[in-house]
């Protein structure tokens, strides 16, 4: 039988408590702005700050409030469903930044991905008529168009990078706004603006106007009056290709080489400029895979008029990321828990006197802790090796395996 | 003309100061691509201040009185607040990046992350909308400097000059013009200066001459976070009217191209502030800018779609950037933890 390593000298497992270190930080540095705010805020008081904390850590279970005006808890179909469907999109560009990162490429360009797959997507859905073509080919036509656009938008600051040495960090802000500009220009000379529905100004017809929207695939049955929909499983699906893309192929291989060195990349005969922009294209076509499952869905409308604001769903994708350590498999579970902490301050919103945005501040702790998750990791790593020093089998409890251990996160929350 | 120079003015500013902010932490060896968090930070917290302490009413005698000189006095202390406070909140890089020997970048971000979702948050719980104003007036009647305050009659015609730097202005402005010459002469010409930009360059050999690196570094982004504070609020203040709402239109980010495009030299950030300046200042206003005074808005007739001018800033700048990356020549040690042990 091979050795078992001890479970805290493993690189993974290491990597898992980090993260789970993060989030218990967040959740508790986002509790503890809500207790300060509640206490010298003559509105509310400790009750209220109690009940914003509840719902920061057990949002998902919220069922609203009991005859009696108290908190309620419990499990609610409709959450858990909507929780699935908003995660899809954050997986995605999740593994945008993750696949990058892999490649040593900071993608902050995920947003201007994001916006130029959601145009693509809409056109197409939008734009052939349903009456000649098959819905499901349009439907096709309209992800594969998405990824297409996400995947050129990303390449160009590949290839500034890998041409002419520019930062990718700034290449990528320009190109998100220029991206966010000219998707408002395309939208603002369309025909495709709601006019049917008058009381929404600045927004694109659903797809469901062309009868083009994602299969349900039965989770409907499961989650039943929630808008899941099958496009959490083709996230999934993607997640699982982009591991097997960079742990069993030899183009991942030379991608993350690149990313280690690209000088001894180069020197060991890989193009290192080819890979710079390819990881960049698959980067990209991610953020538009996103775009695409979120807006093919039918029952989501875009919102044209974005040249003052990039989609938050972009710059999420960096928690993340971050938060699984780039790994495509546990981009599925870090995706879930950040849409997870959207719902939470939904009901943060609906039920108290607080709003969403402490959400975000606690995904703000999070990346800066994860800033220095190697940190933590080496300190967590000494521990183990001082625990381990005088009793070298005290290792036997219970090795659990990485996907596993992340799991049990989503559990726990 | 003259409304041609003073609102590129009013635009160059903030991003001049902003990217002299970036100057000091990278020359110091941090990367503070946290610029734009640390702006809307600053924007919130003077907006914040100018706000409480209208109500607490230590101004509306003055305000009454007409005594602009004390309202001048009203509006630096709201612009050194920010600036202590943008410092502040730069602490959290400085600590990630010197301390813990954090990846800046990801530092930078969180931080970018942090500063728009505390602001909001705390703007919603405050006035209970997505915005925080002033509590009375505008900036305008509040803090602005018209020609009739230096004895002018309100119907004078100014010359070229006095109507472009005299009138309409704020003071703001001019103070980060001054402060803007004075950092950039201490960066090259003191001691200090020279220390610091030696971390920035080969941290090693200033330990080995006895240089405190940590310190010298908490300086640089110290310095770059009060730069960046006070930027956001003087952006505030000249261009959304003195109101905070977590966004300072990316003003942060165009701020670190205008220091990479002006190869990290203080003049030639000057020279590349203008340049944005002036591409801002069409996009905002292009509908109504009469350049020459007779009387024609040719932006407007050449009928060209407004997104265009507003996307323009941003492709100059990856324009530009493209054409002069080859000789761009960042702080050799920027971006890497001081490790004493190497070499």
């Amino acid at each position: 039988m091979k050795e078992k390593t001890p479970l805290l000298q493993r690189d993974g497992a290491r990597s898992v408590l980090a993260s789970l270190i993060s989030i218990v930080i967040g959740l508790a540095a986002g509790s503890l702005v809500v207790l300060l705010v509640g206490l010298f805020n003559s509105g509310m008081g400790l009750k209220a700050a109690w009940e914003g904390i509840r719902l920061i850590f057990l949002g998902l279970f919220s069922t609203g409030r009991n005859a009696t005006g108290g908190l309620s808890f419990g499990f609610n179909p409709v959450t858990f469903g909507n929780m699935l469907f908003r995660a899809t999109p954050l997986i995605m560009t999740g593994l945008s930044v993750a696949v990058a990162y892999k490649t040593g490429l900071f993608n902050i360009g995920a947003p201007g991905q994001y916006l130029a797959g959601t145009a693509a997507t809409l056109f197409i859905a939008l734009e052939i008529p349903s009456s000649a073509v098959p819905t499901w080919i349009i439907w096709i036509l309209a992800f594969l168009g998405g990824m297409a656009a996400g995947a050129l938008w990303g390449a160009i600051p590949g290839l500034l990078k890998a041409m002419l040495n520019i930062n990718e960090v700034l290449a990528c802000i320009m190109t998100n706004w220029i991206s966010a500009n000219l998707v408002t220009w395309v939208f603002d000379v369309s025909n495709l603006k709601n006019t049917v529905e008058n009381t929404k100004t600045a927004y694109i017809y659903k797809t469901t106007f062309n009868g083009v929207e994602t299969p349900k695939m039965f989770l409907d049955k499961i989650f039943p009056g929630s808008q899941v929909n099958g496009g959490i499983l083709i996230a999934a699906v993607l997640a699982v290709a982009m591991y097997i893309l960079f742990s069993k192929t030899t183009l991942g291989y030379e991608l993350k080489a690149c990313g280690a060195n690209r000088h001894a990349a180069k020197y060991a005969g890989i193009k290192d400029k080819r890979s710079i922009v390819l990881s960049m294209a698959i980067a990209g076509a991610m953020s538009g895979a996103g775009a695409a499952l979120y807006y093919l869905a039918g029952n989501t409308e875009f919102f044209w008029s974005t040249y003052q604001s990039l989609p938050a769903t972009g710059f999420n994708g960096i928690p993340v990321a971050l938060l699984a350590v780039c790994n495509p498999i546990a981009v599925i579970f870090t995706g879930m828990f950040m849409s997870m902490l959207d719902i939470a301050g939904q009901q943060l919103t609906a039920l108290t006197a607080y709003n969403e945005y402490i959400t975000d501040v606690i995904i703000a702790v999070i990346v800066y802790l994860s800033a220095f998750s190697l940190v933590i990791k080496l300190w967590l790593g000494g521990r183990a090796k001082k625990k381990a020093g005088p009793k070298p089998d005290a290792n036997a409890e219970d090795p659990a395996p990485v996907p596993d251990a992340a799991a049990g996160k989503e559990g726990e929350e | 003309m003259a409304f041609l120079v003073r609102s590129t003015l009013i635009y160059a500013v903030p991003l001049m100061i902003v990217a002299l902010a970036g100057v000091f932490a990278e020359r110091s060896g941090i990367i503070n691509l946290a610029l734009e968090g640390i702006m809307i930070f600053g924007a919130f917290i003077g907006v914040l201040f100018v706000r409480l302490v209208q109500q607490w009413g230590w101004f509306d005698a003055a305000k009454q009185a007409g005594d602009w000189v004390s309202l001048q006095g009203f509006m630096l202390l709201a612009m050194v607040t920010a600036a202590a406070l943008g410092a502040v909140f730069s602490l959290l890089l400085a600590f990630a990046a010197i301390n813990l020997k954090a990846d800046q970048t990801i530092g930078g971000t969180a931080l970018n992350l942090m500063a728009p979702a505390l602001v909001l948050f705390l703007i919603r719980v405050i006035a209970n909308q997505n915005t925080l104003q002033m509590a009375t007036g505008d900036a305008a009647s509040w803090f602005m400097i018209k020609k009739t305050m230096f004895g002018f009659d309100k119907k004078a015609q100014l010359g070229f000059f006095a109507s472009a730097f005299l009138d309409k202005v704020y003071l703001s402005t001019y103070i980060c013009i001054l402060l803007f010459i004075v950092l950039s002469i201490i960066l090259y010409k003191t001691r200090f200066g020279l220390r610091l930009r030696s971390c920035g360059e080969n941290p090693q050999a200033s330990d080995s001459l006895g240089i405190n690196v940590v310190k010298m570094r908490y300086a640089g982004v110290t310095i770059s976070g009060a730069l960046a504070g006070m930027g956001g609020f003087v952006y505030a203040l000249t261009t959304t009217n003195c109101s905070s709402n977590g966004d300072v239109a990316g003003f942060g980010f165009l701020a670190l191209a205008v220091m990479i495009f002006g190869n990290w030299k203080p003049l030639n950030i000057a020279g590349a502030a203008l340049l944005f300046g002036l591409f801002k200042c069409i996009a905002a206003s292009y509908t109504s800018l009469d350049i020459n005074g007779d009387g024609v808005f040719m932006l407007a007739n050449i009928g060209l779609n407004s997104n265009f001018y507003r996307l323009l800033p941003y492709l100059v700048t990856l324009l530009v950037l493209a054409f002069t990356s080859k000789s761009s020549r960042a702080p050799k040690a920027e971006g890497i933890p001081y490790d004493k042990g190497q070499r």
